[in-house]
């Protein structure tokens, strides 16, 4: 089964966070996602800009509105995400548990609807 | 005629009292598909009542039953093809039925894979019980919501959305690893609690279906305890619901009113629920395990033992109740702890623990804490008491319980008129 790992987080500590703790971060999501590689179970990840550069839009009742910002303005706001193959959620859980981002802040585990 | 479908109607039934959660637990593990596994196994079991008063019961009915079952299974999933995932589970449930038909053995037990599914920690915890009442025990939502106080549509859609969600998120039929297996079954056997719990409530209400979800909750303790006979909780457990249930003819006067454990007679406790209790309990301790179980079971012994030496050793029980605080901090252990000190070492002790274990405030819509209250107060004197009973007969849903904490009330109201009369 595939899963998406949602790493939600608070985006004002990371940009407050002192450069060693920064790169620290970074050289463990670099050895994460190596383990994933070599496990074989990572089929995509991405590392996203923080929300404040988002963007919603929105076409109902014929009308396009284009509003500045995130979806929902909440404390920890999704920062990346992997997508996994696992056998099941257990393993899934697993691998959501070893995430640097857990340790700060939530991986929601969300299995993908096959299509 | 009707002889053969008398005997065929037996057999089915009793097929489905001993085998219907393992041929659940079987038929839904490959695709993880319970929904898919109990509606073909109802229909193969409506197919058994057709077929077996004419042909005859098979030599192996749970046999038969998987071989029908299946066939369902395969027809429902043709019907629906194109979803590849669907047909790669199914390939695998053929394979593993295909050997299981062959071999005529005995199906593979996986009950307590598929109850660790039930209470595994995605699933909601308040679902946790009434999911492995229906899939191992195949009792219907209906049967379930009463003793759980929901509405029997909840109850379904809920177990529904369960179901959906051990599909679809992809939650294991397995047992897990060492490093996380007391922790997991810690949940199945709370969710076993749960369900004993909810159906001592009403053990005493005339259930038309026979079945009480207490005598169910004991069932799935000894399916674990078969399964797992090295958990020392799981014996715990199972000792635990097996002194409760000796206790129940005690539990009623002849009138039906509630009788205190205090004041019940031990002659009418159960002496082979007793006996098979501390058995449980023995096998246990002997595994220098302990856990929360035990030391309920253990505190439940020390009562029992009332059955020999005629009076109740407190200082014991209160001793237990210290440690079994010290290991769970539960609000409810509190309460009991309160009052076993009390009658260890007098109403004034126990009163002083019973009201800091309130002072948290979580205590103010649990009934057992304004019922010992009002106890501990009477016995002090304290005028306080008639506050507290009325809360807790506010507070109580069962009809004798309430009955007994309104003659207890009276009472008091009655004693403290008279002394200020005098």
């Amino acid at each position: 089964m595939q899963y998406l790992l949602m790493i939600h987080g608070d985006e004002s500590a990371m940009q407050q966070a002192r450069k060693e703790d920064m790169q620290g971060m970074l050289a463990a999501y670099n050895s994460y996602t190596q383990a994933m590689k070599d496990a074989g179970v990572h089929r995509a990840g991405e590392r996203l800009h923080p929300s404040s550069n988002a963007t919603v839009v929105r076409a109902s009742n014929g009308k396009t509105s284009v509003l500045n910002g995130p979806y929902a303005e909440i404390k920890e706001q999704l920062g990346g995400y992997y997508v996994i193959e696992a056998a099941d959620l257990d393993a899934a859980i697993g691998w959501a548990a070893r995430c640097p981002g857990a340790q700060f802040g939530a991986i929601e585990v969300r299995p993908i609807w096959p299509m | 005629m009707t002889e053969a479908r008398e005997a065929a109607s037996r057999t089915a039934t009793r097929v489905a009292r001993e085998s219907y959660g393992k041929l659940v637990a079987f038929l839904a593990a490959p695709g993880r598909d319970v929904p898919g596994a109990e509606d073909a196994l109802s229909e193969a079991f409506a197919s058994a009542l057709e077929n077996w008063p004419t042909r005859g019961v098979p030599d192996n009915p749970e046999g038969w039953l998987v071989v029908a079952a299946r066939r369902r299974m395969l027809d429902f999933a043709r019907r629906r093809r194109g979803a590849e995932a669907a047909s790669d589970a199914l390939a695998m449930i053929g394979e593993e039925l295909d050997d299981a038909a062959a071999s005529e053995g005995p199906i593979p037990d996986r009950r307590l894979a598929l109850m660790f599914a039930c209470a595994h920690p995605a699933i909601d915890e308040a679902i946790r019980a009434p999911l492995m009442l229906q899939t191992i025990l195949g009792l219907d939502a209906a049967a379930i919501a009463s003793a759980f106080l929901v509405s029997p549509a909840a109850m379904g859609q809920r177990l529904a959305r369960a179901k959906a969600k051990i599909k679809l998120a992809g939650i294991p039929f397995r047992i897990p690893e060492t490093d996380e297996l007391a922790e997991r079954l810690g949940a199945v056997l709370e969710a076993i609690y749960a369900a004993f719990a909810h159906g001592w409530a009403e053990a005493f209400a005339d259930d038309p279906r026979g079945r009480n979800l207490a005598e169910e909750a004991v069932w799935l303790g000894r399916v674990v305890v078969a399964l797992s006979p090295e958990e020392p909780e799981a014996l715990g457990l199972l000792a635990l619901m097996l002194y409760a249930d000796s206790r129940r003819a005690a539990r009623r006067d002849s009138s039906g009113s509630y009788v205190p454990l205090s004041e019940q007679n031990p002659a009418l406790w159960s002496e082979v629920a007793i006996a098979e209790a501390e058995a449980a309990l023995r096998i246990a301790g002997a595994k220098r395990r302990p856990g929360r179980f035990q030391l309920e079971a253990a505190i439940q012994s020390a009562h029992a033992a009332r059955r020999q030496t005629g009076v109740t050793d407190w200082p014991s029980i209160a001793a237990l109740y210290e440690t079994l605080f010290a290991l769970t901090g539960s609000p409810v252990v509190a309460v009991n702890r309160a009052v076993a000190v009390a009658n260890a070492h007098g109403a004034a002790a126990g009163l002083r623990l019973l009201e800091s274990a309130g002072a948290a405030g979580r205590l103010e819509g649990y009934q057992s804490f304004w019922a010992a209250r009002a106890d501990l107060q009477a016995r002090v004197g304290d005028a306080g008491a008639v506050d507290s009973y009325r809360r807790a007969i506010g507070l109580e849903s069962d009809a004798a319980t309430r009955a007994f904490l309104l003659r207890r009330l009276s009472a008091m109201e009655a004693e403290t008129s008279n002394k200020s009369k005098f």
